[in-house]
C-alpha cells in the first residue's frame, strides 16, 4: 500500500546547529533523511513509521573527507560514489571502496550515505565491516555538544543503536594503516551487481617473522548486527599461518561466535559454511 | 480521517533547460512530480523501489533513481530526463545506437538505460566493458538478454570517438 503523503513533512534546515536545533525542541520527532535508498523505499510499501524528516542532503558540516597524519574523517553524507573516487581511500582504505562500489548500482552509489548505512543499522550494510576493520569511530553530535564512540559497539542489537532522539551522525574517522596490511574483501550474494549481502567478509591483518602480528575480521548478515570476529582475531594472533592445526581451529571459532540465520537470501547453514570459506580465503591471502 | 501534516510546497528547478516551478508534497516522488505535474512521462516506473533504473534521471549531472527522490530534495536542481537528451531535435548518438543495433524491444526500461548510457559516457567516454557493464548494471530489461543494449552502447561510444 502507498504512503499518504499529506501525513508526511520534511523541512530543509538552512544549517546543521538548526538541523540540531529542531531535532532537540521536540525530541524524538524529527528524523534525519539523506539519500532516501532506504527511507523512500519503505515509504512508498507504505511502511515507513516517522512522520517528520529533516532533509539534510545540503548540509555542508556533513559533508567532506579530510585526512590528517592519523585519519581519515569522512562526513556523514558521503556517497558511496564519492569513497570510490578519493584517492587516499583508494590507496590505504580498499575495503571501504570495495564495499561502496558493490553496494547498489550508480544511482544508488550517487546517493547512498555512509551515515545513512549506519544508521539504517542493517546487519546485511556491506560498508559496516570494512569500517570496523579500519577501527572506525563515529562523531555523533546534538544540540548539548558532540561526542565519539567506537563504531564496533555503536550497534547494540537488531537495528538498535547508541544513538539518543535528538542526535545526528556528524562524521566517522577511521585509522589510516601504519603498516602494510594485507586487506580481503569478499561480498557473496544471490548476483554480482544490486544483491543485498548472503555474507560479507571484511579483514586485514599483517605477518610478522611467520607469525600474525595484527588482525582484524568483520562481518555483515552472520549476526543481529554487523559483528567483529574478535575472538576469532584472539586465536589467530600471535600465531605461525603454516601451522596446520590454525585454520581448523579458526574456523571453528569463527562458528562459534556468528549466529546466522535463515531468512529470503540464505540459510544459517549456507551462511556459516561460507563464512568458514572465507576465512580460509582471507588466510590464504595474508600467507600470499 | 488521515492526519494531514504536510501541505503542498511550491518547487521551482531546472529540467531539460527550462526553469519550471510547480506544487508537491514534500515527500512525493520526484518520479511522480515529472510524470503527473510536468507531465514528462517519458521516466517510466518500474519497481518503485530503486532496483530497476526505469525511473533513471540526471540530477546535478549524477544519475539517481528519481522514484527514491522526494520532492522536496529536487528544490533547485538541474534536472535532465529522457525527453531532454536530443541534441537540437536530432536523436543522441546512444538513442540513434539504441535503433541502429535493437537495444530496445518493449521501450519500458530504454529511458532509463539511456540516461544510464548517456550518464557514463560523460564520466567515461571510451569506457571498457567492465565500466558499461557497470554502468548499466542497476537498469533492468526483461526483453532483450542485455547483449543489444550493451552493443549499442559500445557503438556509441566508437561513433562518438570517430566523430570527435
Amino acid at each position: 500500500m502507498r504512503a499518504y503523503l499529506p501525513a508526511y513533512e520534511m523541512e530543509t534546515p538552512r544549517d546543521l546547529a538548526a538541523a540540531l536545533s529542531r531535532m532537540a525542541a521536540e525530541p524524538g520527532a524529527w528524523r534525519a533523511f539523506a539519500g532516501g535508498t532506504d527511507l523512500m523505499v519503505l515509504l512508498e510499501a507504505g511502511k515507513l513509521p516517522h512522520r517528520k524528516f529533516l532533509n539534510i542532503w545540503n548540509l555542508a558540516e556533513l559533508r567532506g573527507i579530510a585526512a590528517s597524519a592519523e585519519h581519515v574523517t569522512l562526513g556523514a553524507l558521503t556517497t558511496y560514489a564519492e569513497v570510490q573516487r578519493h584517492e587516499i581511500l583508494a590507496r590505504e582504505f580498499p575495503l571501504l571502496c570495495r564495499a561502496a562500489a558493490e553496494t547498489g548500482s550508480v544511482a544508488t552509489q550517487n546517493r547512498g550515505t555512509l551515515g545513512g548505512n549506519i544508521a539504517n543499522a542493517s546487519p546485511a550494510a556491506d560498508s559496516p565491516p570494512a569500517m570496523i576493520v579500519y577501527d572506525a569511530e563515529i562523531e555523533i553530535v546534538s544540540a548539548g555538544g558532540a561526542r565519539w564512540v567506537p563504531y564496533a559497539s555503536f550497534h547494540t542489537g537488531y537495528k538498535k543503536m547508541n544513538l539518543r532522539a535528538g542526535e545526528l551522525i556528524r562524521s566517522i574517522r577511521v585509522a589510516r594503516p601504519r603498516s602494510a596490511w594485507k586487506q580481503y574483501f569478499r561480498k557473496v550474494g544471490a548476483r554480482r551487481a544490486q544483491a543485498i549481502s548472503k555474507i560479507c567478509f571484511a579483514a586485514a591483518g599483517c605477518v610478522e617473522a611467520g607469525r600474525i602480528a595484527e588482525v582484524r575480521i568483520a562481518l555483515g548478515s552472520v549476526a543481529p548486527t554487523v559483528l567483529r570476529a574478535a575472538r576469532t582475531e584472539e586465536l589467530l594472533r600471535g600465531q605461525r599461518l603454516e601451522s596446520a592445526a590454525l585454520l581448523l581451529a579458526a574456523q571453528d571459532a569463527l562458528g562459534a561466535e556468528i549466529t546466522p540465520i535463515d531468512d529470503m537470501r540464505s540459510t544459517g547453514r549456507y551462511r556459516r559454511n561460507v563464512a568458514r570459506n572465507l576465512l580460509a580465503e582471507f588466510l590464504e591471502v595474508l600467507a600470499s | 480521517m488521515p492526519v494531514e501534516g504536510a501541505r503542498k510546497i511550491p518547487l521551482s528547478c531546472v529540467v531539460n533547460g527550462a526553469a519550471v516551478t510547480c506544487e508537491a508534497y514534500p515527500m512525493a516522488r520526484l518520479l511522480d512530480v515529472l510524470r503527473e505535474e510536468l507531465k514528462l512521462t517519458g521516466t517510466k516506473e518500474g519497481c518503485g523501489e530503486g532496483e530497476c533504473g526505469a525511473c533513471s534521471i540526471e540530477m546535478d549531472g549524477a544519475l539517481v533513481n528519481s522514484c527514491l527522490v522526494p520532492a522536496l530534495q529536487a528544490e533547485g536542481a538541474t534536472i535532465r530526463t529522457i525527453e531532454g537528451v536530443t541534441c537540437g531535435g536530432s536523436l543522441h548518438a546512444v538513442q540513434q545506437a539504441f535503433i541502429t543495433h535493437g537495444g530496445a524491444q518493449c521501450g519500458i526500461c530504454t529511458p532509463g538505460m539511456i540516461l544510464a548510457a548517456v550518464n557514463l559516457l560523460a564520466r567515461y567516454p571510451q569506457p571498457d566493458d567492465a565500466q558499461i557493464r557497470d554502468g548499466l548494471s542497476g537498469n533492468l530489461c526483461r526483453c532483450t538478454g542485455y547483449m543489444k543494449i550493451f552493443e549499442s552502447v559500445v557503438a556509441a561510444a566508437r561513433d562518438a570517438e570517430i566523430r570527435a
